[in-house]
């Protein structure tokens, strides 16, 4: 059997390349990372005409094989054939974005002239016609000696001739297996080159992109853009809490529905008991956190899929300089706060070590989602329901207040790291605004999915496995008649060994085991509390209670507060700290991180135990 | 007559101006590769075209071409423009 052929989309950022790559493969698409590098190698399978299947690779976008990024890094190392563990493509397809062809053309030139067959896709031509730009395909061709096909990714249109170009030219490559590398033009060259190429190619041109200017002007503007921008996050923490609820709701009686068919079906035994307090109050208690997830990563995909995002990064560049880092940073941080991997993940976009490095130092420290669930119960639980002002509630108020603690943590250690560890000369901040899009639903729908089944992996993996070893630690030994379960436990066994650090920050025997299993991932907390209680509950009314009333019964409020507040600077989890390790090349700067954040936490939280007991709450 | 060359930092909000010199040991060599790279280079037409926000004078958002770049006034001020 010969290998599988290889082919890759490559082009500068924001050319629609992973929306033609997303209309190539559909859904036949695999995400993984590169060997050794944590860069996402996006791969799909696509059918030539002749019923062969190739691979095709969606490469990070670059402007020149001449790398500043990581993730440049990848594109030329992959391209090049230096990347072990990945074979060089035998075909590229250099992606054009239509309506700034000049600009594109440039790296294009680069990419022609390693001599590896390559076929140019003319892509968003839709878009450039609507600004009134009109390009002649079989001329660009003519000049740059490779098919052009003028495609528009989104409505599906030059597919089926890519397909066919990317046959032929992988039949050009069987031919011919070695590349003829072409001679080599320096930038300036090229730029002029690409100015020509251009000029010859446009049909027709009109002045300038009146709806992108109008929309820049508001969102852009020196004092509109900012608050905008603030509404606008508002309203995505809103949504991720009220919108959420009726699903969240279904899934929670969903999940009780099951677990009381479940008690009543079977007899009472070791694998009923495992499967209700370990399976369903464990992993159940964290599943029911999806619909807040996927609102908002749908928020996040959006503003991305729109062009907003970098918009975003030139409100919140001045405010990020403030503290050294640049609005590049804005991006990843606000990812973290769905979950810190794919925050540290995007940090391959700054090109500044040490600007980088910063990022990945504080990104744990914004609000990742699954702090939610143990703050969503906490706060249920100990905080009462009341308003406080019109349209402001108490809940909703110590919520905020979580979330500013983390920022504000985050702000002040930037500024720390700035001046002591990763002290360095001012980072720039230089960044392409790409035009405003209409994002297509499917392509939106697919990034959905994928953070939902990475989000569900996790539940049915790393949460059940802690919760079912928790689960297990807990039950045996059994205790005897009169002594409470969980103190006979080898898991009450285990905390009354680490008890002593906890107690001085108002921390009980439940909380300290549940810190544990958090390590794998935050949100077992949330499962190993409601574990705990199941087991420790003697009859049956009392485990059926809800994790929320168990707490409001048990915990003190200063208890209950200094728990949240750990939570906000919590060591994270133990993924988090793996992805800072690869992304920071050893345990240096990950040991530093677990560190500084446990340090954080446990001040905080014994701060937050003592103040409240002296203000007597 | 002014002698002093206007760097493109300087020009208004709106206005046109051709880089005639770029000062690349000012600024860091990552940086200039990518200012580079986006064309902001010598002999470049670029238009000022957004700048800072709530009064403050960065970032400054450019026109070059169809595109349109970010970038700090830093690097604004290593290029020396012609305003016409």
């Amino acid at each position: 059997m010969t290998r599988t052929r290889t082919a890759a989309l490559v082009g500068n950022p924001n050319a629609g390349k992973s929306a033609l790559f997303n209309a190539l493969t559909g859904a036949r698409q695999k995400i993984a990372n590169y060997p050794g590098v944590t860069v996402e190698r996006k791969a799909g399978r696509i059918s030539l005409p002749s019923g062969e299947s190739i691979e095709l690779l969606d490469l990070p976008g670059s402007y020149s094989f001449d790398a500043t990024s990581p993730d440049e890094e990848v594109t030329r190392k992959v391209v090049m054939g230096d990347l072990d563990g990945q074979d060089q493509p035998d075909v590229l397809i250099i992606v054009l974005d239509a309506a700034n062809i000049e600009q594109h053309l440039v790296f294009a030139q680069e990419v022609i002239e390693l001599g590896i067959p390559t076929i140019a896709a003319l892509n968003m031509v839709d878009l450039a016609e609507r600004d009134g730009l009109t390009l002649d395909a079989d001329a660009l061709a003519g000049a740059l000696g490779v098919p052009v096909i003028p495609t528009v990714a989104v409505r599906r249109k030059g597919l089926a001739q890519l397909t066919e170009a990317i046959a032929d030219a992988e039949k050009q490559r069987e031919e011919h297996p070695n590349p003829e590398p072409k001679p080599h033009l320096t930038l300036p060259e090229r730029r002029l080159a690409a100015g020509n190429i251009a000029k010859a190619a446009i049909l027709s041109e009109t002045a300038e992109r009146r709806f992108h200017h109008g929309l820049d002007g508001v969102l852009l503007h020196p004092w509109l853009g900012p608050p905008i921008l603030f509404v606008l996050l508002f309203v995505i923490f809103q949504a991720v809490f009220a919108w959420a609820t009726p699903f969240a709701d279904g899934l929670e009686a969903g999940v009780s529905a099951i677990s009381a068919w479940v008690s009543s079906t079977f007899p009472q035994n070791f694998f009923r008991d495992l499967i209700t307090e370990g399976l369903l109050a464990g992993v159940g208690s964290v599943v029911v956190f999806l619909p807040q997830i996927i609102i908002l990563f749908a928020f996040i995909l959006v503003m991305e899929a729109t062009g907003y995002m970098a918009r975003a990064a030139f409100v919140m560049d001045r405010l990020m300089a403030s503290v050294g880092l640049s609005g590049r940073s804005f991006i990843p941080l606000l990812s973290s706060f769905a979950c810190a991997i794919p925050g540290i993940m995007a940090t391959r976009s700054i090109a500044d070590p040490k600007d980088r490095l910063t990022t990945i130092l504080i990104a744990p420290l914004m609000t990742c989602s699954a702090r939610l669930p143990v703050y969503l119960i906490i706060i249920a639980a100990v905080i009462p329901e009341r308003q406080i002002a019109p349209l402001i509630g108490l809940q909703g108020l110590v919520m905020f207040l979580l979330y500013l603690a983390g920022i504000v943590g985050a702000v002040l250690v930037a500024l720390v790291l700035r001046r002591t560890v990763t002290a360095g000369r001012a980072s720039g901040f230089i960044m392409e605004l790409p035009r405003y899009q209409l994002p297509r639903l499917s392509d939106l729908a697919i990034g959905l999915w994928q953070r939902a089944w990475v989000f569900l992996r996790r539940a049915g993996t790393i949460i059940f496995a802690a919760t079912v070893v928790l689960w297990l630690l807990l039950t045996f030994p059994k205790a005897d008649i009169g002594e409470s379960q969980l103190d006979a436990s080898y898991a009450g066994q285990i905390s009354a060994v680490v008890q002593p650090v906890f107690d001085p920050i108002g921390f009980n025997q439940e909380m300290t085991l549940a810190l544990v299993p958090a390590m794998a991932a935050r949100e077992v907390a949330v499962s190993s509390l409601a574990t705990t209680y199941a087991v420790d509950s003697d009859d049956e009314s009392e485990a059926e209670e809800a994790l929320k009333e168990q707490i409001a019964a048990r915990w003190s409020l200063p208890t209950a507060l200094a728990f949240l507040a750990w939570f906000v600077f919590a060591p994270q989890c133990i993924s988090t700290i793996a992805v800072a390790r690869r992304e920071t090349n050893g345990w240096k700067w990950p040991m530093f991180m677990v560190g500084y954040l446990f340090a954080l936490a446990y001040v905080f939280a014994g701060l937050t135990y003592w103040v409240a007991v002296w203000a007597g709450l | 007559m002014d002698l002093a060359p206007t760097t493109l930092d300087r020009i208004a909000r709106g206005k046109r101006a051709t880089i005639t010199r770029v000062h690349w040991e000012d600024l860091a060599p990552e940086e200039a590769k990518r200012l580079r790279a986006l064309g902001l280079d010598v002999g470049a037409r670029v238009a000022v075209a957004h700048r800072g926000v709530f009064g403050t004078s960065d970032p400054i958002a450019l026109m070059v071409g169809r595109m349109t770049i970010a970038v700090r006034k830093v690097h604004a001020s290593a290029m020396e423009v012609d305003p016409s």
